[in-house]
């Protein structure tokens, strides 16, 4: 099938400026450390710049794909170059474009060691990553798919922890065992249908010109399934994310729970509801048990540990629970307070990765028990510390409550999910108060009885700007999400209105 | 009775890239006695002269100028089609490669002599003859002249024991191959009377139906062509000798070895098995199962014994010999695939583009081997890689460009290989080969990514080895990686070349 192709669009030039930056970086390799620094995050910041550009001319009244470029790629193959943004994958943009500037300013005083590889795997990964979100042809989907992994394996691998050899060897080989399978589901789907572009083969399914048996739509679903629920990571595929979350710089746990995981998430939307809306139907109540499961046991091992990175690191199982509960709720509130909750996990709960880095940048040591009286040496740290766990725990007013009330809201009105699960969910809400609360009275509260502590340096805009430089944009994120989530809802609408009607009419109605 | 046939009969020009490179071959072979000792460059350069002119008749072949008109010579013993060019770009391009990492090793490892650069040229033109044999006599001689100067090759270091070993081993148990293959060529011969491969599979599908006598005699055959042929390639269970001879081999002659072997012998394999399922598919649907099922099985035993004896391998060498008997595991999935009627042309492709892919990557890996075998080591471990992007950072970017197109990762050219693989596995409803294809890719990540573990994620302890390396050396591992990743970022270079490599010769 051919398809026509256009001019480039803002989507590609905004998918291209890391690149650029990349280039730069690769080729002047007598750089000064400062001004590869700067480099790349000015790159970040065209980045986010264009990323705005994008969004500002984004008509919320259509439903389908928005600044499109079509070029050939591999034409004889009908596999196409094909970007465009729709009202989902545009909040995923945003959210990478907003978050890996952070992290890259956060990394200024934090990394030492080969500065310049590690910058240009930073542009590199935030390329690959825009590239998922903004891909419409699967072959090319897989691509920018697989090309996360390469710098992330890298980034905890050189700069990670103690134990970073293992964790990012094992981040690797567990994500590519799911992903290559998905590659088989792409492989198959793309023969069948003749090409390998969503927008077409989602038409295709809507409009009933492609067709699969019960089993092998049963089968594909589980294909592309397993792939993205590693990724998110549903319990119980989700061993890898401890190690990989704790043992990778503080950059690197930014960008794996803020973006990265939602990588799953987004490709779940987007394949097994867009392509195989009766095996979603089927599968639901088995997935959103998963997820259920995950809020809560996320949720009582987070509360379980002694390292403030690995509790963290847990929590993105409990929340992640959310999103994919919300998902599969198949109704329009959860798949957008989903969308929603995607965004804030990103700000809250890398804003809570930032944190730790900085603790561990001054103390050395993440253990709890190493903590206690914070409040009375780092004032400002401990504010930021207690709005930023708030936000992650849903307190109403900040981000995450809204994202969560959305979600809970959609799964309770879901016709294929019974009401147990909003219940338990719900429970998890409970325990999110309990670990984080938990947590913020040993480290931030009680007596200042640590010798070690009591020398520990405020955040200030002196010599470490950058520290709060990074926190600042998140707070005010977490705040402007949390009292005026409207426009977000609004740019969304259309496009999983649109979705949940396809679903619907398909699946569960006939169910 | 015979009478000679004329120039235009015979149809030279379809050869002409063989010929070309034929003839200089024997012209370098008298050269290089003029060369003096100390200036063997000049027979590198000629050499790669040779090869060069022969690559551009090559491609301007490929890109569709017809050269004669017909494309049968020699009384339809050979042909050449689009399937013949691109055998030959690969042969080619390996040859002109691996002469490049040769000839700086030669020097310092004093075995410069000037017949090591003929020799591989010989292999260069029984590779290409093998792609291009329409004629099982053909295919024999084509093998021979791969094979025996590999065998000399191998054993170049000597007095080196273990280059010694090497080509002893490798020259047994080739000759014993050999035997299989003339075996199996007599037998079918006994069985339908003709060495003519359109010929043969039209006899065998009446034979194969009972409608002709000699059903017994004819499987034989096959099936000893077929083992021949995988012990050519290294294919689970003929692959004994491949981990000896490569780590006892000099390295470049290993680089080379382990495409040239493949490319003819997968080409051979190619032209067997999948221009006879032509005819028999033409004809009647049922006999083809023949061969499919045995190449499923082998396929499915050299991935597995490929992939996870090579984790546990220590010498670099070894483990890429492992690994490259896993990449004949691949290849072999497309031919399965070729099986099935009417897959036969995205198989042949999948195949081709396999081979391209890995022609790059894999010399290039052995060419990092090189580099490393400088610092006057002759045995690498993965522990010498330690720490190797510390003081050589582009040999070490070089390396993880290589390893990772051997695993498969994309905006490599290694993927683009094994994403055609598999759409024909799929296309060929081959879903569970497809599977296990996918699954022990997962297997080799391990051992690979070990290798860019030991690069970048620890201190070395290693003999340092200067990045800069003589230029010869320097440009293949530039051409090498550059290609890897042009080839896995524009993917239609192969694959608009691979496209009708259609193996329908059948009826010209």
């Amino acid at each position: 099938m051919q398809l026509e192709t256009t001019g480039v669009s803002l989507t590609s030039v905004t998918l291209f400026a890391p690149m650029v930056g990349f280039f730069i970086l690769l080729v002047l390799n007598k750089l000064s450390e400062e001004r590869v620094k700067w480099g790349a995050l000015i790159t970040s910041l065209i980045t986010l710049g264009l990323s705005i550009l994008l969004l500002a001319q984004f008509k919320s009244d259509t439903t389908g794909l928005q600044s499109e470029h079509v070029a050939k790629w591999i034409p004889t193959f009908g596999i196409y170059y094909h970007v465009a943004v729709d009202g989902i994958s545009i909040w995923l943009v945003m959210l990478t474009t907003f978050i890996m500037p952070l992290a890259i300013l956060i990394s200024f005083n934090m990394v030492h060691e080969r500065i310049r590889l590690y910058y240009m795997f930073m542009l590199l990964i935030e390329f690959a990553m825009l590239g998922v979100f903004v891909a419409q042809d699967m072959f090319m989907f897989y691509v920018f798919w697989e090309l996360t992994l390469v710098p992330m394996y890298f980034l905890i691998g050189i700069w990670g922890g103690e134990e970073r050899r293992y964790a990012a060897v094992k981040f690797f080989l567990y994500t590519m065992a799911g992903s290559i399978l998905m590659l088989l589901a792409i492989v198959w789907l793309g023969n069948k249908a003749g090409t390998f572009d969503v927008k077409v083969i989602t038409q295709m399914v809507q409009d009933g010109t492609l067709t699969f048996s019960r089993d092998t739509e049963r089968l594909l679903f589980v294909g592309f399934f397993l792939a993205f629920a590693i990724k998110v990571p549903l319990w119980p595929l989700h061993s890898w994310l401890p190690d990989a979350h704790v043992q990778a710089p503080t950059a690197g746990s930014i960008i794996l729970a803020g973006i990265l995981l939602k990588l799953g998430t987004y490709g779940l939307i987007r394949f097994n509801l867009g392509f195989f809306p009766n095996a979603a139907a089927d599968f639901a109540p088995w997935i959103a048990a998963l997820a259920v499961i995950g809020i809560i046991y996320g949720a009582w091992v987070a509360y379980a540990q002694t390292d403030v990175k690995k509790l963290v690191a847990y929590t993105s199982v409990s929340h992640l629970g959310f999103v994919v509960l919300g998902i599969f709720s198949l109704t329009s509130s959860g798949i957008q307070g989903a969308v929603l909750q995607m965004v804030n996990h990103g700000i809250s709960t890398g804003g809570l990765f930032a944190l730790v880095g900085i603790l561990y940048d001054r103390r050395h040591t993440k253990a709890i028990n190493a903590f206690g009286g914070i409040w009375k040496v780092m004032p400002v740290f401990s504010g930021i510390a207690l709005v930023v766990s708030l936000s992650s725990m849903g307190l109403p007013s900040l981000n995450g409550f809204v994202g969560e009330f959305t979600i809970l809201l959609g799964s309770a009105s879901s016709e294929v999910l019974s009401i147990w699960f909003t219940a338990i969910a719900t429970l998890g809400v409970i325990l999110a108060a309990v670990y984080t609360l938990f947590m913020f009275n040993k480290v931030f509260m009680g007596p200042l009885d640590k010798k070690e502590n009591q020398e520990l340096e405020d955040l200030t805009w002196g010599k470490n700007w950058t520290e709060l430089g990074a926190l600042v944009p998140l707070l005010i994120m977490i705040f402007v999400i949390g009292l005026y989530p409207r426009p977000f809802f609004e740019l969304m609408d259309g496009s999983v209105g649109h979705l949940v009607n396809f679903v619907h009419t398909v699946a569960v109605a006939g169910k | 009775m015979f009478s000679t046939p004329t120039f235009d009969e015979l149809n030279v020009w379809a050869a002409l890239p063989m010929i070309a490179l034929a003839l200089g071959t024997c012209i370098l072979l008298v050269a290089d006695l003029f060369i003096p000792k100390d200036k063997k460059a000049y027979t590198a350069a000629l050499a790669g002269v040779g090869l060069g002119v022969s690559l551009i008749i090559a491609l301007i072949q490929a890109s569709g100028v017809e050269i004669g008109d017909k494309p049968t010579a020699f009384q339809g013993m050979f042909v050449a089609d689009q399937f013949t060019y691109v055998v030959n770009i690969i042969a080619l391009m390996a040859a002109i490669i691996g002469i490049m990492v040769s000839y700086d090793y030669l020097e310092r490892t004093g075995t410069e002599r000037g017949e090591f650069y003929t020799l591989i040229l010989f292999s260069t033109i029984g590779a290409m003859l093998m792609g291009s044999s329409r004629n099982l006599v053909m295919i024999f001689v084509a093998l021979e002249l791969l094979s025996i100067p590999l065998y000399i090759l191998s054993g170049f270091r000597r007095p080196m024991l273990e280059s010694e070993e090497s080509a002893m081993k490798y020259f047994l148990l080739g000759a014993f191959s050999s035997g299989f293959l003339v075996y199996g060529i007599a037998l079918i011969y006994g069985a339908t009377g003709s060495f003519d491969l359109a010929n043969v599979w039209q006899s065998a599908v009446d034979i194969l139906n009972g409608d002709a006598p000699g059903q017994f005699t004819l499987l034989v055959g096959i099936s000893m062509v077929l083992i021949a042929l995988s012990f050519k390639v290294g294919a689970v269970p003929f692959h004994m000798w491949q981990p000896d001879v490569y780590q006892g081999a000099p390295t470049p002659v290993t680089a080379f070895m382990s495409v040239t072997a493949k490319t003819g012998g997968f080409a051979a394999m190619l032209r067997v098995l999948v221009t006879g399922l032509a005819v028999v598919s033409a004809s009647q649907g049922k006999a083809i199962d023949v061969w499919q099922d045995a190449v499923q099985v082998i396929a499915v035993l050299t991935l597995i014994l490929g992939n996870f004896v090579a984790i546990t391998q220590t010498d670099l060498k070894r483990m890429l010999a492992y690994s490259s008997i896993a990449h004949g595991g691949y290849i072999l999935i497309a031919i399965a695939a070729g099986g099935t009627p009417g897959v036969g042309n995205s198989a042949a492709q999948a195949a081709l583009v396999y081979l391209m892919a890995y022609t790059f990557t894999n010399i290039g890996a052995f060419a990092v081997v090189i580099a490393l075998e400088r610092s006057e080591k002759n045995t690498i471990t993965l522990n010498d890689t330690k720490g190797l992007a510390q003081h050589s950072p582009l040999l070490a970017a070089a390396m993880t460009i290589f390893m990772l197109s051997l695993t498969g990762v994309p905006l490599t050219a290694g993927f683009i290989g094994k994403f055609f693989v598999f759409k024909a596995a799929l296309e060929a409803n081959l879903e569970v080969l497809a599977v296990i294809g996918v699954l022990v890719s997962v297997v080799s990540a391990y051992y690979y990514l070990r290798i860019i573990v030991n690069m970048y994620m620890i201190e070395g302890d290693a003999h340092p080895v200067a990045d800069k390396q003589p230029t010869a050396l320097r440009s293949a591992l530039w051409l090498t990686a550059m290609g890897t990743l042009i080839l896995g970022i524009l993917p239609y270079i192969m694959t608009d070349l691979a496209r009708d490599v259609t193996l329908a010769i059948v009826g010209r």
